[in-house]
């Protein structure tokens, strides 16, 4: 009986150990993250696909959902973009309210390839931009993802991307909201663009 | 006996329920065979597909061939510290007494060079080559850019 007491009372240290850790481990986290997220103004100076430079200047007063990816990508692309087109189609009345935009990591071979053809073909509110190789890595530098270029014998045109695959949201003053990170579904895109609307 | 099935899914069922059709070699079952419509055919294509070992030896997916495509291989989406690649897999496993899926943001067959635009609403064969089993051939299912997987009735089945 008082082994069963002390067998008691060491389980509850141990499992309040384990909770004072997490709740070290992680709020701190947390907070650095929100207080991080809120002060910086991601900004693109990127072409159409018919050539005009577009300026995230432009979109002011409207809320920007931005992806960057690449038109080879069959797995991960489609997903997030589906569920962009999903949100717009979703929102209605309140769609004028939000751009879409698709910044390419690929953008030579993107253009090659077409790239309002490909955002079109997921919903027609998307714009497609592909610049330069430095004018994309300013945009991506400035929304703090990372992209880069992996040579590899076996995939199409010798090489393939890695990217950050998350789907940013930027307010109507330009400022950086959150990150939608890959897999969010639809509806809590939605429901999280409806409470700021 | 398996070209015999093929041909029997092939006369018997409307296009739109072949990715819920299943096939089988050995103890393995496959089924949920589907692709993603592509724009143009400079573009991959992806495969997916559901394996299920109701067996008691582990087994592996090794790998693909389908007359769609120049160059199809076995890929896995790795997301890692927030960067998501798609590296190539040698072999996916298919444990004994387990279900494996290939689905988007995961294990997917990745169709490069391929014969011509795949449109929604078609159809064409992969063959699946299992380290174990052996060969097996399945009818995939185009679905729409935006489809998530192929609606069946029976989602067991
Ligand atoms: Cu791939």
């Amino acid at each position: 009986m008082r082994l069963r007491s002390l067998q008691i009372i060491l389980w509850v240290a141990a499992t309040a150990a384990v909770l004072a850790f997490a709740a070290v481990r992680w709020w701190p986290a947390t907070d650095d993250t929100q207080a991080a997220a809120s002060v910086f103004t991601p900004a693109f100076a990127l072409a159409d696909s018919e050539g005009r430079i577009r300026t995230t200047d432009e979109f002011r007063g409207k809320f920007l959902l931005v992806f960057f990816g690449f038109t080879s990508c069959p797995d991960v692309c489609p997903t997030t973009l589906s569920e962009v087109a999903q949100v717009m189609d979703d929102l209605g009345s309140d769609a004028g309210s939000v751009q879409p935009v698709f910044i390419s990591i690929d953008p030579e071979r993107d253009r090659r390839l077409g790239l309002a053809d490909y955002t079109k073909a997921f919903h027609p509110a998307i714009l497609g931009l592909a610049g330069s190789e430095a004018e994309t890595q300013a945009a991506a530098a400035s929304f703090k993802i990372f992209y880069e270029r992996e040579a590899d014998t076996a995939s199409q045109d010798g090489y393939t991307m890695a990217h950050s695959p998350g789907l940013y949201l930027i307010g109507p003053d330009g400022a950086w909201l959150r990150q939608f990170t890959y897999g969010t579904p639809a509806a809590e895109i939605l429901s999280d663009l409806q409470s700021r609307l | 006996m398996n070209h015999f099935l093929l041909a029997a899914a092939l006369t018997l069922s409307a296009p739109a329920a072949m990715a819920c059709e299943t096939v089988a070699i050995g103890d393995l079952t496959v089924e949920h065979a589907w692709s993603k419509a592509t724009i143009g055919a400079g573009r991959p294509g992806v495969f997916y597909v559901e394996i299920t070992n109701t067996g008691s030896t582990d087994d592996a997916l090794v790998g693909i061939a389908t007359p769609a495509a120049g160059m199809p291989m076995l890929h896995e989406t790795v997301v890692q510290d927030g960067i998501a690649s798609m590296p190539h897999a040698m072999s996916i496993p298919v444990p004994a007494g387990q279900s494996v899926q290939l689905s988007p943001g995961g294990y997917h067959g990745m169709l490069m060079g391929l014969t011509t635009a795949l449109k929604e609403g078609d159809s064409f064969p992969v063959t699946l080559t299992f380290e174990k089993a052996g060969e097996v051939t399945v009818n995939v299912d185009v679905l729409s850019l935006r489809a998530e997987g192929p609606d069946c009735a029976d989602a067991g089945q």
